[in-house]
């Protein structure tokens, strides 16, 4: 069921089935029968870890949504509250335990927190006077959670705001003990390298921590070499420009959440035959995307204008693979050929649905709005024009497109520039005012508090040394069979994952220039091996690098990166962690401030 | 090797057994008369205070310390009140409790910890009697008053005193019951009673008469109780003789009418029968399953019975034995005529060391029966049992030989037996004395010797030295002669980084003994921000623990000191240590109040903060809002709380076109959308011949493409090709298309002879349309041409 996980140079099925066998014991710790009530935000992820029949295994009978008022009757012993430490769920918690309490039946309440057991949240129950209801109080470390064969999520949804609006580390500290965990199941990891704030923040928590576990370390062989901890904010323009992998588009289109994505029915409806056309399903069509299908992990990771001519020819296979009935004879062969028919039916409903979301993207990515904006995106990267009011801005917030289109945008000119004349960004920041009104003010401040949004100092814009550089803009990137990294985006390569790659080679004593002019620190820690652990390397073995990207990851960034392990002479792979999977669309989002959600 | 058994004693099935552990080192000049002693068990130190009801107010009773071998530890003369009872606590603490009910605790060097009492009303009627029991919780005392009240302590590192309820009705005769004990039991403690003949029990809310089934009346009263090591076993003593044990349903009579000086159950884990170890003047007395006592011993000198375990000890001034039911195992092997495996084993190495060749048969015999592995797991198992260690040399010779004919034997339980009978024997060593688990090794402030131990049995460092050393710094912050860097320095060069040792538990040791800045220093050294903050706080060091807790990034740390900080501290000063530290003070302001309006106060905030733009885009904002009030007010145009050119919208919708006009001078709206705005609105309401006018009274700062599109949208193409002239050359080709006037595209491209151009117009052309192709690939041909 998550044999995808241990396909990678990295068996990440360690870590689920760890986390799994955490999930057991808890809930056998609740003997009998139970019911669990969800923090509606905690479903998803944990769906990445146990399915229901897990659950169904060691007696959840029952699940409700946490919400206020009494808890839905159901015959069953214990209760069990899986919820995030927040003071709000934890009102919500004891009005569930208050109501309980007048009804017949007692039944036994338990509390598991995840990631994290808070004293603030036990101390807020106690004050409600229902913590001595709980006879259990546990808590779940589910720091990072297996995406995929390569990529593991914290899905901290708000780790970039918290960490950079808000001041608040939580985060960090939680990505430190995550990484903790995975140095106890995967070994110490020797080398530590990082760049920004929080990383440093980071590996010095991690360092601190690892004299609190001392002793109780495992002797286990180190899987990854190195751990390369990047804060989102040293590179702020690449999850603003659009995505043009295949998984990218998705994402940037409909949106990927916990490894699924709902797409328009229409499309699919027509697949099914001998039905009636008429009705179609309203309900959007919901898909898993992750490599344990072959075919999308063959073209996730393509420039969109690739992927076509990857559908035709698995097309041409798949048909050929079932013209091969004919030429099968004997009855050996023809046996032969039926236990191969699962299979081949599967590959032929994958090919169709990947037909269909092609052809829904392509509908999208030919229309002239989307060229158009893709046009502006890919001459501020080339830094053209920069420094002026650009007038395709100006028309979509006069035509009142999307206000994240425009914040993106504008983020992008301002991060390609350095940041804007005063008079540039003022006039931008009157015309977001006026039209889509003054409460996004807040918004504003929060992106120029992010870095999004910036004054041009005194000094002179260095976005093109750094450009020039790294070799940020590559003229000719060749879209259908890449040779560099800057495929992902059909030019730009993203800055992030050039800082990678040079890590490992030629090593960022060759960009110095460059690493001062990007925020915050860098650095490099050793992490000592119990004696007797050092590897000893084979002949053109390759080394594993962990890339954490602190406050989120694009699709494309990690397109990019599976391209750099796949490359011949790398002789680097890389296994990607963050704190949240992101695109430009949700990152803004998470930035925003909507006022009526700030009440609490 | 055959005098094994002489000192084996048949009780029913089984065999008991007396040791001699020690010839007692002590020099008493008494003996153990008139003494009141204590032992601890587990081997563990004895305690002894010679004639603790003082003869005359002058005289002083010495109160002395001896490890279990009789090495003096400690000696002092007590200057405090009559002592009732002494015992032990579970970490080896000495329990004096006096007779005014409270209690008074030294550690095994003599050295006075602290005192508590039990309770008010104990102060005026006298303790009678005291028992010091071992619970779940800890060790515990249980005292009764000359007035018969019960009062317990279930735990007295955490003292909560409990007054257990009186004895009903009138069958309190004597005014003191006739004996009494303590059971723990389901986390519960209660008090097993006598009065006569009859039972009671007290917990702390009833007292409840029970009748022992199978004791009759014609037994007589209750004289004694005891209850097993473990708490599970009850034995009675009437005074007629007879003994009743609880669960076995055993009644003995032992034909002796005086009752027992002491009454100890020996009961060795996994042990076949139940027995009760009896102790008069001049006898020793082992009851077991049969109905006549036996066997005995005769005593010469008064005795002292101390419960394990494991068995019973047996202290004297002069030696110390242990009295125990001898393990299956040494019985099979060592049994008259045994023809166990393990035995024939013994036998054969015997003979393999006098080389003769009968050792080959005892082994053939075993093998035959295939039981060569069972051999060898009894007589390593049984080595562990011995006490002789040249009897458990030979048996793990044996083993050791036994093991050459096996090809795959483990061999864990042979190395292991070997290691802990190596530390076994040397703190049996006489200087040492008998402690048998590392823990007690560590109280007794053997340091190096615990720690080899620890190495030794490879016990993780994390549970073992670990723990020595954890034990060893909080005993050396207590010495008050060393200065606190001197012994800060002590403490972190020894402990160093090992991995487990808490400084904050040392730490807190240093601040139980008076010395915070020690405490501090020490608690520099922790890792674990968890454990630093708490004792920060509690030591009021609020600054210190808000700056520890922010450095460990462990938010709810810092919300915990925040929230502390709040109810301990006054506004001011709680203001000001926040803003010393950043991370706190927004982390407080995000969660902790409830958000300031920042509407409100924008203005006033951006200002001071020179913020210009924001102050006057807020200004903007409210004077939008008054103008919108107006509005609504006059003409009820419902605009309140739109944007400005949502309200620009919603004026030209309702046809108020000056106010809308007012508003793009007012807020300097640009042209340019100012434009898009109108030109859109216009084509929505289909005002044509007012878009005319409009797109005439000025040149358009959008251009007439813009027109051109909205009318098309707006499905009007005779409105959009007025328009399409006045686009300008660069965008005619796409104007033209736009109203679908492909001649025109085509002209256009023509014209402009752009490629891209010209294939955009191409791509749209229909294929019937010859003609048109034709020329199209012909300019087409041209344009490439050059």
């Amino acid at each position: 069921m998550a044999a995808h996980l241990s396909y990678g140079r990295v068996n990440l099925n360690i870590l689920r089935e760890a986390a799994r066998k955490e999930l057991r014991e808890f809930l056998d710790k609740c003997a009998g029968s139970k019911a669990i009530v969800w923090d509606e935000y905690l479903t998803g992820p944990f769906g990445l870890i146990a399915q229901y029949s897990l659950l169904k295994e060691h007696e959840v009978e029952k699940m409700f949504t946490l919400k206020s008022g009494r808890l839905p009757s159901a015959d069953v012993k214990n209760i069990i509250f899986f919820v995030r430490p927040r003071l709000e769920l934890m009102d919500i918690i004891a009005e569930n335990v208050f109501s309980e309490d007048k009804m017949h039946s007692p039944r036994d309440f338990h509390i598991l927190f995840v990631p994290r057991r808070s004293m603030l949240c036990e101390q807020r129950l106690k004050e409600q006077g229902v913590l001595a209801s709980f006879i259990n109080i546990d808590e779940y470390i589910l720091d990072l959670i297996p995406y995929d064969g390569d990529l593991l999520s914290m899905e901290y949804e708000s780790a970039f705001r918290e960490c950079y609006l808000e001041n608040d580390q939580t985060s960090l500290y939680h990505t430190a003990k995550g990484l903790m965990t995975l140095q106890a199941l995967y070994g110490t990891i020797p080398q530590i390298y990082g760049k920004g704030e929080c990383a440093r923040h980071v590996a010095n928590m991690m360092l601190r921590m690892k004299r609190e576990f001392a002793g109780s370390q495992n002797q286990i062989l180190p899987v990854f070499d190195t751990l390369l901890l990047l804060d989102r904010n040293v590179d702020l323009l690449t999850p603003l420009a659009t995505q043009l992998t295949y998984e990218g588009l998705i994402d940037e289109i409909y949106g990927i959440t916990n490894g699924y994505v709902k797409l328009p029915p229409e499309k699919f409806a027509q697949k099914k035959q001998g039905e009636a056309s008429k009705d179609l399903p309203t309900e959007p069509k919901k898909l898993q995307l992750n490599s344990a299908e072959e075919l999308y992990a063959e073209i996730r990771d393509k420039n969109f204008n690739a992927v076509g001519a990857a559908l035709s020819k698995k097309a041409k296979i798949i048909s050929a693979a079932f013209e091969e009935r004919h030429n099968a004879k004997t009855v050996g062969e023809i046996k032969q050929f039926v236990s191969q028919l699962p299979h081949m039916q599967a590959a032929r409903s994958s090919l169709a649905n990947h037909t269909s979301i092609a052809e829904l993207i392509k509908d999208i990515t030919t229309s002239e709005a989307f060229f158009d904006n893709l046009t502006v995106e890919q001459e501020f990267m080339t830094g053209v024009d920069t420094d002026k009011v650009n007038t395709y801005i100006e028309d979509c917030v006069a035509q009142k497109d999307p206000l994240i289109k425009i914040l993106r945008l504008v983020s992008m000119q301002s991060v390609c520039n350095n940041g804007l004349k005063q008079k540039v960004l003022d006039y931008y920041k009157r015309e977001i005012l006026q039209t889509y009104g003054y409460e996004h003010i807040l918004t504003l401040n929060n992106l120029e508090k992010a870095g999004l949004l910036k004054l041009q100092s005194s000094s002179r814009n260095n976005y093109p040394t750094i450009r020039k550089t790294l070799k940020l803009w590559m003229e000719d990137a060749n879209e259908q069979n890449p040779n560099d990294i800057s495929y992902v985006y059909s030019g730009y390569a993203p800055l992030s994952v050039r800082l990678t790659q040079v890590l490992a080679r030629p090593g960022w004593r060759s960009i110095e220039e460059v690493l001062k002019m990007l925020p915050g620190p860098h650095f490099e820690e050793r992490q000592q091996l119990p004696a007797g652990l050092h590897k000893k390397r084979q002949q053109g073995e390759n080394r594993t690098t962990l890339v954490f990207f602190l406050g989120g990851v694009s699709y494309a960034e990690i397109a990019a990166l599976r391209f750099l392990s796949q490359m011949e002479d790398s002789g680097m792979e890389y296994i990607i962690a963050t704190t949240k999977l992101l695109n430009g669309t949700t990152w803004i989002k998470s930035l925003m401030d909507r006022p009526e959600s700030q009440s609490s | 090797m055959a005098f094994i058994t002489a000192n084996w004693n048949p009780l029913g099935e089984a065999f008991y057994r007396k040791t001699e552990l020690y010839e007692m080192c002590w020099n008493l000049r008494d003996g153990l008369r008139d003494c009141l002693v204590a032992a601890a068990p587990y081997g563990g130190p004895i305690a002894l205070l010679r004639e603790p009801v003082r003869r005359s107010p002058s005289s002083r009773p010495q109160l002395e310390i001896y490890s279990a071998s009789g090495v003096a530890i400690a000696s002092f003369p007590w200057k405090s009140g009559p002592v009732v009872q002494l015992g032990w606590t579970v970490s080896d603490e000495l329990l004096c409790i006096q007779e005014d009910g409270s209690v008074l605790i030294y550690d095994l060097f003599g050295s006075f910890k602290r005192h508590f009492s039990m309770g008010q009303e104990v102060m005026q009627s006298q303790v009678l009697e005291a028992k010091v029991f071992h619970s779940p919780y800890g060790t515990g005392v249980a005292i009764v008053t000359a007035s018969s009240r019960f009062t317990l302590a279930t735990n007295i590192d955490d003292l909560k005193l409990r007054r257990l309820p009186e004895v009903p009705g009138n069958t309190w005769s004597a005014g003191e019951p006739t004996c009494w004990v303590v059971l723990t039991q389901d986390r519960q403690t209660k008090v097993l009673m006598s009065n006569g003949p009859e039972l009671y029990i007290l917990d702390t809310t009833s007292c409840t008469a029970v009748v022992p089934p199978g004791l009759g009346p014609q037994a007589g009263s209750i004289v004694h109780m005891s209850v097993s090591f473990s708490y599970k076993y009850l034995a009675l003593f009437t005074d007629t003789g007879h003994m009743w044990t609880g669960s076995s349903h055993l009644q003995v009579n032992t034909k002796k009418t005086t009752p027992p000086k002491q009454m100890v159950w020996c009961r060795r884990p996994k042990s076949q029968q139940p027995s009760v170890v009896l102790m008069w003047d001049r006898l020793l007395m082992v009851a077991g399953v049969t109905l006549t006592p036996d066997p005995r011993f005769p005593l010469e000198d008064p005795c002292v019975l101390i419960g394990e375990l494991d068995g019973v000890r047996i202290i004297s001034s002069a030696n110390q034995e242990l009295l125990q039911e001898v393990p299956l195992v040494c019985q099979e092997i060592f049994k008259i005529a045994s023809m166990a495996p393990g035995a024939l084993l013994l036998e054969a190495h015997r003979e393999y060391q006098k080389s003769s060749q009968k050792a080959d048969e005892y082994l053939r015999e075993i093998k035959e029966q295939s039981m060569l592995g069972e051999a060898v797991r009894q007589c390593v198992e049984a080595a562990g049992h011995e006490y002789d260690s040249n009897t458990q040399k030979s048996l793990l010779r044996a083993a050791s030989f036994g093991k050459c004919f096996l090809t795959d034997f483990s061999p864990e339980a042979f190395v292991s037996t070997c290691r802990e009978l190596r530390v076994l024997n040397a703190v049996r060593e006489r200087g040492v004395g008998l402690p048998l688990t590392h823990t007690q090794l560590v109280y007794r402030q053997f340091y190096p010797l615990a720690i080899e131990v620890c190495r030794y049995l490879k016990i993780p460092d994390y549970q073992g030295v670990s723990r020595v050393l954890k034990h060893w710094a909080s005993c050396k912050v207590q010495q008050k002669d060393l200065s606190d860097e001197a012994i800060a320095r002590a403490v972190c060069v020894k402990v160093g980084d090992s991995p487990g040792v808490s400084y904050s538990h040392i730490a807190a040791k240093a601040y139980e003994c008076g010395r915070p800045e020690l405490a501090i220093k020490l608690l520099d050294f922790e890792a674990r921000s968890g454990e630093q903050v708490p004792l920060l706080l509690k030591m009021k060091r609020s600054q210190l623990a808000l700056s520890k807790a922010v450095e460990s990034g462990d938010t709810d740390l810092v919300y915990t000191v925040v929230t502390y900080l709040k109810s301990e501290m006054n506004r001011g000063d709680f203001f000001m240590t926040l803003r010393n530290q950043p991370v706190a003070l927004s982390l407080y302001r995000q969660r902790l109040e409830s958000r300031l309006s920042l509407l409100q106060t924008a203005v006033d905030e951006y200002n001071k903060a020179k913020n210009e733009f924001s102050a006057k885009a807020t200004e903007e904002e409210m004077r939008l809002l008054r103008f919108q009030r107006k509005l609504d007010d006059e003409k009820g145009a419902g605009l309140l709380g739109l944007s400005l050119q949502a309200t620009m919208e919603a004026l030209l919708a309702l046809g108020l076109h000056k106010q809308a006009e007012q508003l793009y001078r007012d807020f300097r709206v640009p042209d340019k959308r100012f434009w898009w705005l109108k030109l859109k609105s216009l084509a929505e309401k289909e005002e044509w011949e007012e878009l005319e006018k409009f797109s005439k009274s000025k040149k358009s700062p959008i251009g007439y493409l813009a027109f051109v599109e909205v009318c098309m949208k707006s499905n009007n193409k005779p409105e959009a090709k007025k328009y399409v002239s006045k686009v300008t050359p660069e965008q005619r080709v796409k104007a033209h298309l736009a109203v679908g006037d492909l001649e025109g595209a085509a002209d256009a491209a023509i014209e402009r002879k752009s490629d891209s151009e010209l294939a955009a117009v191409l791509a749209r052309c229909p294929a019937s349309d010859r003609q048109l192709l034709d020329r199209l690939n012909r300019a087409a041909a041209a344009a490439a041409k050059k």
